[in-house]
């Protein structure tokens, strides 16, 4: 095993368990804390054992391992872009409201 | 019935107080909404004579009328007239867009720069029997001509996106002159913040099945309402606006 590897599972281990002691003190909503420790867990299994993905990508007909986890983080950056871009323009919403209150309740004020 | 005029500034205090004062001249009832200038914007405008509510940041130009037409409201009025701060426009129209709703022939007044008078140009030069008093006839020779071709493309566009996402065959798009009835400004409901909301509004008025009517308004071109004016640009903010609201729309 490279000391790369060795760097990069030791690090989605110290992520799983940040993830786990998140969910235990501060109440991260389970579904997301879930979905963490299944994703932290899979880079680790993969790094540890890089031919699993040559396994998947076969069945995927992908040529390659690495290109299918290429792929599929392109995707999955694609897909939280987007959850990110949605999440801003619901708060600059909820910013313009607080504004708007503050205006009309100072207008009636004066 | 009472009409209060709603004029959304920033950073327009070279301009906004005269612009009051010319709309007093006409309406008694005006609302500046000063969206978060960094001048003495709101000073100038409070001391035309204005009703002043002040936007602590600025959130943009459909932001700040949806604020001045919840304040217009809330004071009671019955009709509500969209204006800009920049001088563009002639306080004169506001009569000619209020004058169709205080009829009862719609709910909701459009300013057209591409429109010209029954009663006035029109009739006379093309022979038009005017059965509408408060309609116009579109006027090609003036407001296009003077365009640049840029412009022209892009207005096409835009009134051809207009008539295919809400349907309403239009003269002219994005002209902030309006007029609202006190039912269909309470039911509207603004989401884009920034200058999208002139397409929200008019998708508004195909959602509610609102009446509306195009009424021949005059825009007053200088150097400094150029200056402030949209960019090309700009369509595409628009755009990307649009289709932001419709995805985070609850």
């Amino acid at each position: 095993m490279f000391a790369f590897q060795i760097i990069v599972i030791l690090f989605c281990l110290y992520a799983a368990l940040r993830v786990w002691q998140k969910m235990k003190v501060r109440g991260l909503n389970r579904r997301w804390a879930i979905f963490w420790l299944v994703f932290w867990l899979g880079v680790g299994l993969v790094v540890a054992l890089p031919w699993t993905t040559s396994l998947l990508a076969a069945r995927l007909g992908v040529t390659r391992g690495v290109d299918l986890v290429v792929y599929i983080a392109i995707i999955a950056l694609f897909y939280f872009i987007f959850r990110l871009t949605v999440k801003i323009e619901k708060l600059e919403g909820n910013i313009t409201k607080l504004v708007r209150e503050v205006a009309l309740k100072d207008q009636t004020k004066g | 019935m009472r009409v209060a005029v709603v004029i959304p500034a920033y950073n327009e205090e070279k301009a906004i107080g005269k612009v009051i004062k010319e709309v007093r001249a006409c309406c008694s009832h005006v609302f500046v909404v000063d969206d978060g200038s960094n001048d003495a914007t709101a000073e100038v405008a409070r001391a035309a004579g204005a009703m002043v509510l002040r936007h602590v940041l600025n959130r943009g130009q459909g932001a700040a009328l949806a604020t001045g037409i919840a304040a217009a409201l809330e004071s009671g009025a019955d009709i509500i007239v969209t204006f800009d701060a920049d001088g563009q426009m002639d306080p004169k129209d506001i009569a000619s867009l209020v004058a169709p709703i205080e009829a009862g022939l719609c709910d909701v007044a459009l300013g057209s720069r591409f429109l010209v008078r029954h009663c006035e140009e029109a009739e006379g030069r093309r022979g038009n029997p005017g059965r509408d008093r408060f309609a116009g006839v579109r006027d090609d020779n003036k407001e296009r001509q003077r365009m640049p071709l840029i412009r022209k493309l892009t207005l096409k566009v835009a009134l051809a996106f207009t008539q295919l996402t809400t349907g309403l065959k239009l003269t002219d798009t994005h002209n902030g002159l309006r007029a609202f009835s006190r039912q269909a400004a309470f039911d509207l409901e603004l989401h884009c913040d920034r200058m999208a909301h002139a397409s929200e509004i008019l998708e508004e008025i195909n959602r509610h099945g609102w009446r509306y009517r195009e009424v021949p308004v005059h825009i007053r071109y200088t150097e400094y309402s150029m200056k402030k004016g949209q960019k090309l640009s700009g369509a595409f903010k628009i755009l990307r606006d649009l289709i932001m609201s419709s995805w985070t729309r609850e």
